[in-house]
């Protein structure tokens, strides 16, 4: 037993995790450039464990996708479209209301509505989008809007951040998701993303949320043209924004994937295995500031999101109704994951099944 | 938490100790998924320090999928009557393996169906006519086609492979394992060969020379017991006869079959092969099943035990009947074994290195 745990080259890094010290951006590459996948995630799984104990969380969901015509046309996107595009859709607001009343039913507690920078579409579109939303469910909560549309909405009507985030708020929005963040670094986002916001005006949008006293997510998306060194300043900058105001709910690494994208003739390689559960792991030592540590299974595929529950991960983006961002990009598992399915490969993981709500609530637990 | 008993088991195999069925059982249901593997990682150095994961460039070939065994869990097996029941011809075996050798393949592993009209003859034939028109291994026929070619003929075993060694075959592959035991069999496959025959023929072929590989189908009926005596019972053929290059593990897969159910998950999968790695402490390779598992998955195995990447399996066409099409290709494979820390390298079906990447 010695052996497993004495001879790893991480040693010293194990020790500051075992004594709760802040690991620095030193450590964090130096984790990633090592290929001792299993002493990585069993720091992570300490972290994890800590943290959150036995629980696998996940949550009953549902996406309404209320546009694809995007001015932005970032290079990393597969879903938007142009206005003259045949494809190009807008949901009307009774199309939006139905789509959320036909959703009664089944039990969610959270709706995720997220569409592309549309020109035409005006704060009021989203703010009735709200306020029917609300009316039809009464009791769910609204995650909806990254800060790149947050951001627009504030441009395209020369308000402040913090009067669009109110004027949202007051119609209804519970919390903002964490998309959009991409890598923060510059030279990447003038790669992938040439158009979108900064990442400083991304942690802007988020530390204005926080400060008016809502719950936001972070996202990574890894595995295109970013170095090491950028994931790890991304998981710093977060880290810092945390300190900060404490509103972040919970951080998502995305694998990206390339098909369908303006970056597919790149040739970019899928994300390994390996790169996704160190991802993981080193999210989960790095941002020791943040409670929870996502697995969003569409992306990287249910066994691998199974497993990722010992590197560091506790809760799964599962049971997701309809999910059309991801595979238009070429995922290839199911769009859909029943509950009971759900459930089952967390207690396989030999983990504690919890269904949360946006906030973490327990919802039912053990099942 | 850790359980102080497993503890105590991964003490044991890390001193070379043996492990006994209700160890290996309590290993398989310890839920310290990272420890397990970082056990079998270091079993898995012990055998291979070289930190080179190797595979060998193939193809399976399918010569028919008439079938009369029709196992529950089997989704490519046909009716002779079916429409799209098939008997290959020979001009598009040939075909097959001038393409597997322009790809700089070395080896073919040619399995089908227990078909009622093809008899002992058929089989000499096609070893033959390979052998005399192309340098390749030829890996070929599970334990129970061997079995069925010894009905059909009237021959013994011993006699068959005798036949079959000197017609061409090189080796043997070690499918129709399933799991290696009556019970589970009797459910599952229910006119296939008891696992004393499966283990007769591996014996009688070993005793030959020619070497074979172990695999497990887990994940449907078995029990964890049932699931590590499969793993004694190949370790203590191993250790008479010694003819097992490998261990493949894989877990079913329910599509299209009349077993139906769901598969096993990510964590069962990384969990057997540990467990494998641990237990048969005398056979040398552990494979990954990228083709059941996907790249990703495959990869992650590396640090569960597993030394080797398998077949890069030109076609493949069984697993694809159950609804699986994990596509790797060869670079792809490379690309995967670097990423994790290792040097790739293509091996002959006996383990020898040929080339490094």
């Amino acid at each position: 037993m010695q052996e497993i745990f004495n001879n790893s080259e991480l040693r010293d890094i194990a020790e500051k995790v075992y004594s709760g010290r802040r690991l620095t951006r030193e450590d964090g590459i130096r984790l990633y450039r090592s290929n001792d996948l299993l002493t990585i995630g069993r720091l992570a799984n300490y972290v994890r464990e800590q943290k959150n104990g036995n629980n696998a969380y996940f949550i009953v969901n549902r996406h309404i996708n209320h546009t694809n015509i995007c001015v932005n046309r970032c290079q990393l996107c597969a879903f938007g479209r142009d206005a003259d595009d045949p494809e190009a859709y807008v949901l009307s607001l009774d199309e939006i209301e139905a789509k959320a009343r036909s959703c009664r039913n089944e039990k969610i507690s959270e709706i995720h509505i997220v569409g592309g920078l549309h020109p035409q579409l005006p704060l009021d579109y989203y703010l009735e989008m709200l306020r029917r939303v609300r009316r039809a469910l009464p009791n769910v909560i609204i995650q909806s809007f990254t800060a790149v549309e947050v951001d627009y909405l504030a441009r395209l009507h020369n308000m402040s951040l913090e009067d669009v985030l109110k004027a949202l708020m007051d119609a209804g929005l519970d919390s903002l998701p964490g998309g959009g963040a991409e890598i923060f670094a510059p030279r990447v986002r003038k790669i992938i993303c040439s158009k979108k916001i900064s990442g400083e005006r991304w942690l802007e949008v988020h530390k204005a949320a926080h400060r008016l006293g809502m719950r936001t997510n972070s996202t990574m998306l890894y595995g295109h043209v970013e170095t090491i060194e950028e994931r790890i300043d991304h998981m710093l900058a977060l880290r810092e924004a945390q300190d900060e105001t404490g509103g972040f709910l919970t951080f998502i690494p995305l694998a990206f994937h390339p098909q369908n994208t303006q970056l597919e003739p790149m040739k970019l390689a899928r994300t390994t295995g390996y790169d996704d559960l160190k991802t993981y792991a080193i999210s989960r030592l790095m941002l020791d500031n943040f409670d929870h540590i996502k697995a969003f299974w569409i992306l990287i595929g249910p066994k691998l999101a199974q497993v990722s529950l010992s590197f560091g991960v506790d809760d799964l983006d599962g049971t997701v109704v309809e999910e059309n961002i991801a595979h238009d990009a070429g995922a290839d598992t199911d769009q859909y994951m029943p509950k009971k399915r759900l459930v089952e490969m967390i207690k396989a993981a030999g983990r504690y099944p919890v269904e949360r709500d946006t906030l973490y609530n327990v919802l039912g637990e053990g099942f | 938490m850790l359980a102080a008993n497993v503890s105590a088991i991964i003490e044991k195999a890390l001193n070379g100790e043996r492990l006994n069925l209700e160890e290996g059982a309590a290993l398989l249901s310890c839920s310290d998924l990272t420890l397990l593997g970082q056990a079998a990682n270091i079993i898995k150095n012990r055998w291979h320090p070289e930190k080179v994961v190797s595979f060998v460039i193939d193809r399976n070939i399918n010569y028919t999928n008439v079938c009369r065994c029709r196992c529950k869990f089997c989704a490519f097996y046909r009716e002779e009557s079916d429409a799209d029941a098939y008997i290959l011809p020979a001009g598009e075996l040939y075909k097959k393996i001038e393409e597997t050798l322009a790809v700089g393949g070395t080896t073919i592993m040619i399995q089908g169906g227990l078909h009622p009209r093809l008899g002992l003859d058929y089989y000499l034939n096609m070893l033959r006519s390979i052998k005399q028109r192309y340098n390749i291994h030829i890996h070929s026929f599970s334990p129970p086609e061997v079995v069925y070619m010894a009905e059909t003929s009237g021959l013994p075993v011993e006699e068959v492979l005798k036949q079959l060694k000197e017609a061409g075959l090189d080796s043997l592959p070690g499918g129709g394992a399933e799991i290696l035991v009556n019970r589970v069999r009797r459910l599952i496959s229910p006119n296939k060969i008891g696992w004393e025959q499966w283990m007769h023929v591996m014996e009688c072929a070993h005793r030959l020379g020619m070497k074979s590989t172990a695999t497990m189908m887990f994940g449907h009926v078995e029990t964890i017991e049932e699931r590590v005596l499969h793993m004694i019972r190949v370790r203590e053929q191993q250790d008479k006869t010694g003819g097992f290059t490998a261990f493949i593990p894989w877990s079913y897969q329910p599509k299209n079959t009349q077993l139906g159910g769901e598969t096993a998950g990510g964590v069962e999968y990384l969990k057997t092969l540990a467990v494998s790695r641990l237990m048969l402490d005398n056979v040398p390779n552990i494979q990954a099943s990228w083709v059941t598992q996907g790249a990703k998955m495959g990869q992650v195995a590396l640090s569960f035990g597993a030394n080797d990447f398998g077949s890069t399996m030109l076609e493949e066409n069984v697993v694809r009947a159950a609804g699986v099409t994990n596509r790797v290709p060869l670079e792809e494979i490379i690309r995967c074994i670097k990423d994790a820390g290792y040097t790739p390298a293509q091996r002959t079906p006996h383990y020898e290195i040929i080339k490094y990447f």
